[in-house]
């Protein structure tokens, strides 16, 4: 129902929706009205009283916030008489008595919603002659964050933000009056992951961040509006510079995405991409990239050109085929690539060299096919889910956006949550139920949840049931009575959030539980959390064993795309864990020699670094394509130089199958080359031609040949309605446009002039995103009504070739997924449980300058009952020793762990320096992995 | 470990029950932290905040808010001196300024030996007998410059012991089963108070007279 | 000097040394106007008050049967009672709640009764140590004697009371701030609308706030009835009223008197009330209604004391205190002062208040100790315009609530009746008086 209301704006008639506020109101009308603490995505205040304008009423027109009352039918409404002028010049003098105006030195200045809306609205001169109030000028308030108090206007942004969106409140007001101060505790700085926010919404230069302070004046950057790629969620930005180096990220307003929000990491990883030199080096160098092509000479790797090393990369291919067979050749990674160098990467290995053996995931996510055929949901579909059911590790850590979007829906009572996790996450205290599991119970979980009949039975275990039973019963019921009275199949209203509830647990056991879920529940969507940057394009462009660009299964594409390429694998191939193992240690037989490392971690982010280093070592041949120097280009043979986020343009693709563009701001660093261009150049070396000469030619490719990018053309997604991006497979009926104002310009200063100049007014794209018509069971979407099929005629003659519907063959092909054994853990061990941290040991976090030291050490953590019988207390030194390997760390007494588990943080640097401390206890090729735990006295 | 002691730690307990919503208690809480130690220690705040649920940060940027409650040391006896209108009228700044020269320091200032802190008060609805002056929150009276030297004699000494209880004024109040202190406990007090207030009164006449006589 | 033969109702005890204690209060009629309430219905409670025609004593006067038909029905409702009084020259609640603890939670439990809300609070300043143990003791003993708590005096009422304190901080005395105090946080006043906590309150439910003064009455409202309150004063103005007299008064304290019978000069001048100016001096200018409201000159005097009298004279009754400035006053000291308060005073979240109070402070001390301009008297004026706009009475606000607009109360009487005086102050550089 679009109800109106209508009031009067300066004498015109003019309209509001209900309940909105005048000052939202008489934006959308064309009247801007100023405003400090106004920001329309946290509570209204009223406080800086900036916003007063004359409302009529029954005592005759008076001033009120315009920030704070809602427009009542009929109002009369003036934002421009002398006494709002007078008041406005009044607020305007009275912020300005007691603040420093050290404006040349401050970071805002320039952009600074206090120096512009004095000078549009102020007086022209200060009649305050008295002492200022002072206070100590910056006080570090946490590693990223600086507070200048004697700037600060007490507009309550920062506080609201921290209380009512990231809901840690490390910060306050303190103090009252004149003395109102934000404040932390004493020893307790703001360490929130989401502080970086406060710093963009600060109207002044009170809240300043480490990485940008002093770096830049405001008139000085140039910027681009991307996409995060920093983890899977893809929030919308703004990417600024100067001098050809990154200065600083702002969170863009996506309404179906982030909300105008960033995480830190996501906000201050960008130092990586300028090389990692500490902020005040010296601007024009990048010294921590690679930046030249790089070949070993007599042990050594030394500086070359693109012409000598992709001579080189494509004979250590070519031996390997020519020896082995096509099968003999992997490629591992692609979730930094763009979409686009995704594309051409599979395009070369599996159209070229023939190869299927390629994924972009490390054994940390879970297997293409299945990620790919569950019906998918999209985050605003997540977040008014009657019930959202996750499955994943701590969504904080790991899509902190989406945790965000999840508190505050949960907090809106528009969706429930019903979790089930090993440990206590971020998420639990907003959830209505949350479930105690030991890694390797998903699958037993999920049938217990789904379970016909009566009282399920819970795993259980040596130390007694780990799932409460009520608990067990009261997520049933919820999860049951969200699809009551609604139409559709069982399952309609819930949302799955599917991740890694451990990375010590094998991605067949969430694998097995996910596809018990969709059985039962054929009317449930599911929303993979997967982390990696660019991940889900990799998978949808086909990076991964098994599977073809566009959404379909080797096996339902092989026709067409043996068409269009002239080849296409004969056999599905290993993913990370198999060519590992293959190459390390398949001994005279094997049947990989070679390996393909595009922008990965490897060994040390890897599951199981034990096997992944075993595996670089024996490999007869490595090529490492990355933008920074690390273990796999330490042990590669061949060394290609990328370009990184922010150096090439092209697409990305989130959690949703959301299509977004990537802005590119800088030139890359020395020879280095985007990803796509890698893979044509090495194609050719290899007698190909993948028929590229730009990005743009890659996507026009993808448009025509990849069926769940039908329609989704490059004029579609540069266009100002796809702002916030396009979710495949696309919907036309779905598409309706509306124009989307700039949520809060104080907080994105001059985003609008870029690349918008001239254009119409910003609109998005609306509507449900992801899975197809009801019906498409699970093919993963279907073709929506009303776009063309994809066909390819043939040269000559003959029937032409249809392309397969997107998401063909996959749910059939998941079904062939194995279903892994969990065994029962003996009474002396402990199942180690261990998930991902925002800020791990990665390389994008080590060449951060700013987030590295931000980085916490590994601790073995178990109940305090555990520990009691093992004779340890709370930060002892033990022995955590499994199949694997061992490694002594402190424990940490938590009695929120359950009994019979023991957490390692994963990616995490050991106190010795071990990068991936967790990783050296894992066997990538378990279910779960079993310690013991030794107390070192 | 836990700050409180026991027996502050099961009043907190009880007064977190006595409302429908837990940050409710975060006054009383401070009250009680500021009885047990004189002033709001982070410890005892970081205390508040796993009873309440709330982070620390919060409960010290809300008991700043409050003049009463410290979260600095302050002195066995916050000696407060109203200079606020009425008393203002009856010569508070005079007050003051003599009671900043005899103890040496400036209103908000507290003495090396930790027994005094002086303060200048807004209002404190006493303004019938003014200048308005109390110790610990308790009322002392219209005071001279003399006796207010005389007040801080007798704080000095331990001469008021009796009816100037700690810091905090949940002190003696008890929400449930009455005063903790009993009917007869507070009779008997107050009936020294009492006796102590009559001795103080003739020894001030009789100083009074004496320095009278010699003048 | 009229002083009335109105009956004393509120302080009727106060001849008494043990005035707060259960036997006394027992003696003395204690606890009978709640029996009698019980036997009535809470709607017959409710009307009695309403025909009291009892206008509520924390300050803005508002009818406090009105009030209480505003109540919206939900399943949980509070009510509130604010003893936080902080209004510089106030002490009338303190007496009430030091010296008749029992009368006042007699009225909170005639108030529960007549509203039946769920639960009640006592919000006392937290100043007022003495004053919380006695109402503790006093309610702990109501629940003793079988007052207050389950199935009050066997009638099926139940309701339980919870004394809260405060910690001192003026502004808490507002409603909306006092909730939020209540809650546990700082005492931001909640901004308007939602306008009565009647709609939305404590825990965001319902909720009625009244003052000490006006809940004390209550007992003899229900057993006098409301027609006999309104009997007494006049108008509006029904009842007697508790009046802090303070200042340059021989006799100051709180005098309980009928309104509108009596005027500012019966109080200040009556032997049993002020008896007079001290040393006999002239009256230079007194402060009717706490310091947040206009000052009157000794031209005023005769006004009687009642709401709408004072009212349309242009200033206010507010919290009754009356605050009497003799012709040694010095005026610029007096106006600084106060506006010293208001800047410690203010809570910080309104721009105009928060920083407005704090320069008006700074401005006025300067003229104070002799460093004025000229140019500052005027400049004063403006500044105070930005904080109430026009500088009318009742004033225009630019701020959440009316602390901000009281702040240029005392600037501007000030100037406006004894500019010359801060002029002097200029031009000869210190206070003239001396
Ligand atoms: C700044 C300010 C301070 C106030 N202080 C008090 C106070 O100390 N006591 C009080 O009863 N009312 C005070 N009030 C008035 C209350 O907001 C409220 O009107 C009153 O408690 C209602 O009770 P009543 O209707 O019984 O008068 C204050 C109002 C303001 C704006
Ligand atoms: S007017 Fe002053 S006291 Fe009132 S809410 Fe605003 S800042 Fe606080
Ligand atoms: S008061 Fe409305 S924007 Fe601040």
């Amino acid at each position: 129902m679009a109800e109106t209301v209508r009031f009067t704006l300066n004498g015109r008639p003019a309209e509001a929706r209900p309940g909105e506020v005048i000052i939202s109101a008489a934006e959308r009308a064309g009247t801007y009205i100023p405003r400090f603490c106004y920001h329309p995505r946290m509570e209204p205040v009223g406080m800086c009283r900036m916003c007063l304008v004359e409302v009529s009423g029954p005592r005759g027109a008076t001033l009120q916030p315009a920030c704070f009352v809602a427009v009542a039918e009929g109002m009369e409404v003036t934002t421009g008489s002398d006494k709002v002028k007078k008041a406005q010049d009044g607020v305007l003098e009275f912020l300005l008595v007691n603040h420093p105006l050290d404006c040349p030195v401050c970071d805002k200045g320039g952009e600074c919603p206090l120096q512009d809306q004095t000078l549009a609205y102020g007086p022209g001169e200060s009649r305050f002659v008295e002492e200022k109030r002072h206070f100590e000028k910056p006080i570090a308030i946490s590693d990223l964050v600086l507070l200048d108090r004697e700037r600060c206007i007490q507009c309550a942004r920062c506080t609201r933000f921290s209380e009512e969106i990231a809901g840690d409140p490390l910060i306050d007001f303190a103090g009252r009056g004149e003395r109102v101060e934000v404040a932390t505790f004493p020893g307790r700085p703001f360490t929130s992951y989401f502080s970086g926010n406060t710093v963009q919404i600060c109207p002044v230069g009170a809240l300043t961040a480490t990485p940008y302070r002093f770096t830049a004046r405001p008139w000085d950057l140039d910027q681009v509006e991307s996409t995060c790629t920093t983890c899977a969620f893809g929030c919308r930005v703004a990417v600024q510079s100067s001098t050809n180096r990154l200065t600083r990220l702002l969170g863009l307003d996506a309404d179906a995405l982030n909300q105008s929000w960033l995480c830190d990491k996501g906000r201050f990883v960008f130092e990586s991409v300028n090389g990692g030199d500490a902020p005040e080096a010296p601007h024009e160098s990048r010294s921590g990239r690679l930046v030249d092509p790089l070949v070993r000479k007599d042990g050594e790797l030394v500086a070359t050109s693109w012409g000598e090393a992709l001579a080189a990369a494509a004979a250590g291919i070519r031996r390997a085929t020519e020896e082995s067979g096509a099968g003999a050749v992997a490629l591992i990674g692609g979730a930094r690539c763009t979409n686009e160098g995704a594309y051409a990467w599979t395009k070369l290995a599996k159209g070229v060299i023939g190869t299927d053996s390629v994924d972009a995931q490390l054994a940390d996510g879970l297997p293409g096919e299945l990620v790919l055929s569950l019906p998918r949901a999209s985050v605003d579909e997540a977040c008014s889910a009657r019930a959202v059911l996750v499955l994943a590790g701590d969504v904080r850590e790991e899509l902190p956006v989406l945790f965000l979007r999840l508190r505050t829906a949960a907090l809106a009572r528009a969706t429930t949550i019903v979790e089930v996790s090993p440990l206590e996450t971020s998420l639990t205290r907003y959830a209505a139920v949350s479930l105690r599991t030991r890694p390797g119970d998903a699958l037993a979980v999920a049938e217990a949840l789904v379970a016909e009949g009566g009282a399920p039975a819970a795993p259980s275990h040596p130390e007694g049931e780990v799932v409460a039973p009520d608990e067990l019963a009261r997520a049933r019921s919820l999860l049951r009575e969200a699809g009551e009275g609604q139409e559709g199949e069982p399952g309609t209203g819930v949302v799955v959030v599917v991740g890694r509830p451990s990375l010590a647990e094998h991605e067949d056991v969430v694998a097995a539980a996910a596809r018990r879920l969709a059985e039962a529940l054929p009317g449930a969507r599911f929303l993979p959390a997967l982390r990696r940057g660019n991940v889900m394009g990799a998978l949808e462009l086909g990076m991964a064993p098994g599977l073809l660009p566009g959404r379909v299964s080797l096996d339902a594409g092989r026709e067409w795309f043996a068409a269009a390429w002239g080849t296409v694998p004969e056999r599905r191939g290993l993913g990370a864990a198999g060519i590992l193992r293959s190459l390390a240690d398949g001994g005279a037989g094997a049947r990989v020699r070679a390996l393909l490392v595009v922008g990965a971690d490897l060994p040390d982010d890897f599951v199981d670094a034990a096997l992944a280093r075993r595996a670089l070592e024996r490999a007869d041949f490595v090529v490492a394509v990355g933008g920074h120097p690390g273990s796999a280009t330490d042990l590669a043979d061949v060394v290609l130089p990328a370009a990184v986020v922010h150096e090439r343009p092209g697409t990305t693709c989130n959690v949703e199958g959301r299509v977004s563009r990537l802005g590119q701001k800088l030139v890359p660093p020395g020879q280095a080359w985007p990803d796509w261009m890698i893979a044509s150049e090495l194609a050719a070396e290899l007698g190909a031609d993948l028929g590229f000469s730009s990005a743009d030619d890659v996507w026009d490719e993808i448009e025509r040949l990849a069926p769940v990018f039908a329609g989704v053309t490059r004029g579609m997604l540069a266009s100002a309605e796809a702002h916030d991006g396009v979710v495949v497979p696309r919907d036309p009926g779905a598409g309706s446009l509306r124009a989307v104002l700039p949520i809060d310009p104080m907080s994105t200063p001059g985003v609008e002039s870029v690349e918008r100049q001239g254009a119409p007014p910003r609109v998005g794209l609306a509507g449900p995103a992801g899975a197809g018509p009801a019906g498409a069971g699970h093919a993963g979407a279907g073709r929506p009504a009303g776009t063309r099929r994809l066909r390819l005629e043939p040269a000559v003659g003959g029937e032409p070739v249809v392309a397969p519907e997107p998401g063909a063959g996959l749910w059939g092909s998941a079904q062939t997924l194995p279903v892994p054994h969990v065994g029962p853990a003996d009474a002396y061990s402990l199942r180690l449980c261990s998930t991902r941290r925002l800020y791990d040991a990665g390389a994008a976090i080590s060449h951060s300058p700013s987030l590295e030291p931000l980085v916490g050490r590994a601790t073995a953590r178990a109940n305090p009952y555990d520990l009691d019988r093992l004779g340890a207390l709370d930060g002892d030194a033990v022995t955590v020793r499994s199949a694997r390997g061992e490694l002594t760390l402190p424990c940490v007494a938590d009695a929120t762990v359950p009994r019979g588990v023991v957490a390692v943080d994963f990616d995490v640097p050991a106190g010795d320096g071990t990068r991936n401390a967790a990783s050296t206890l894992i066997d990538a090729a378990e279910a779960v992995v079993d310690v013991r735990l030794e107390s070192v006295r | 470990m836990t700050h409180f002691d026991a027996e502050t730690a099961a009043r907190a307990r009880e007064l977190v029950k006595l409302y429908p919503e837990p940050r409710s208690a975060l006054i009383p809480l401070c009250h009680l932290a500021q009885e047990q130690d004189g002033w709001l220690r982070p410890e005892a705040m970081e205390e508040i905040a796993a009873l309440l649920g709330i982070t620390p940060a919060e409960v010290r940027g809300t008991a700043t808010f409050y003049d009463m409650l410290h979260t600095e040391p302050v002195g066995r006896y916050l000696v407060s001196v109203c200079t606020n209108i009425a008393c203002l009228l009856g010569g508070a700044e005079e007050l003051l300024e003599h009671a900043e020269r005899t103890l040496g320091m400036r209103a908000g200032g507290t003495t090396s030996d930790g027994m005094i802190t002086l303060e200048d008060a807004e209002c404190l609805a006493g303004c019938d007998r003014t200048p308005c002056v109390t110790v610990n929150h308790r009322y002392v009276g219209g005071l001279s410059p003399l006796a207010f030297d005389q007040l801080i004699a007798d704080l000095r000494a331990g001469r008021r012991d009796g009816e100037v209880p700690p810091h905090g004024t949940l002190v003696r109040v008890r929400r449930n089963g009455g005063l903790r202190a009993g009917k007869e406990q507070i009779a008997s007090e107050r009936a020294a108070t009492a006796d102590a207030q009559a001795a103080r009164a003739r020894a001030a006449k009789e100083a009074a007279e004496a320095q009278g006589g010699g003048a | 000097m009229a002083v009335t033969d109105a009956p004393r109702i509120v302080t009727a005890r106060l001849g008494h040394d043990d005035s707060h204690t259960l036997e006394r209060y027992l003696a003395t009629g204690g606890y009978e106007g709640l029996r009698k309430a019980l036997t009535m219905t809470p709607e017959a409670v409710a009307a009695e008050v309403d025909a009291a025609s009892l206008l509520g004593r924390g300050g803005a006067g508002f009818p406090a049967g009105r009030k209480w038909s505003m109540l919206r029905k939900d399943p949980v409702t509070y009510l509130v009672v604010n003893g936080d009084e902080s209004e510089p020259a106030t002490f009338k609640d303190h007496l009430l709640i030091e010296r008749d603890p029992h009368q006042l939670i007699e009225g909170v439990l005639i108030a529960a009764y007549a509203l039946q809300v769920t639960q009640a609070f006592v919000y006392v300043r937290g100043e007022f140590a003495l004053g919380l143990e006695r109402v503790t003791q006093a309610l702990n003993e109501a629940y003793d004697y079988g007052a207050a708590g389950t199935d009050i005096f066997g009638s099926g009422f139940s309701i339980d009371v919870v004394v809260h304190p405060g910690a001192g901080a003026y502004i808490c005395g507002e409603e909306t701030a006092l909730l939020e105090s209540l809650e546990g946080k700082r005492g931001f006043p909640r901004i308007k609308p939602p306008y009565f906590p009647a709609a939305v309150g404590l825990y965001g439910q319902p909720t009625v706030v009244n003052n000490v003064e006006t809940m004390s009455n209550m007992p003899w409202i229900v057993l006098h009835g409301g027609e006999a309150f309104a009997g007494l004063g006049e108008g509006r103005s029904a009842g007697t009223r508790l009046f802090a007299l303070s200042g340059h008064v021989r006799r100051p304290g709180t005098y309980e008197v009928e309104m509108v019978k009596t005027t500012f000069r019966d109080l200040v001048y009556a032997p049993v009330y002020g008896g007079g100016v001290l040393g006999d001096r002239k009256v230079k200018a007194i402060i009717p209604g706490g310091v947040s409201a206009p000052w009157f000159g000794p031209e005023q005097l005769d006004l009687p004391l009642g709401q709408d009298e004072v009212g349309n004279a242009g200033s206010m009754l507010g919290s009754g205190a009356i605050t009497v400035m003799d012709s040694s006053t010095c005026m610029v000291r007096a106006a600084w002062r106060i506006t010293k308060f208001f800047a410690r005073e203010s809570c910080g979240q309104c721009t105009p208040c928060r920083e407005g109070s704090g320069w008006l402070e700074r401005v006025l001390r300067r003229i104070e100790q002799g460093e004025g301009r000229e140019e500052d008297v005027d400049l004063l004026l403006d500044v105070s315009d930005n904080i109430a706009p026009g500088l009318q009475w009742p004033p225009q606000q630019t701020t959440i609530c009316v602390l901000g607009p009281s702040i240029p109360s005392s600037i501007h009487s000030a100037i406006d009746m004894f500019r010359d005086e801060f002029l002097l102050h200029v031009k000869e550089g210190r206070c003239p008086g001396g």
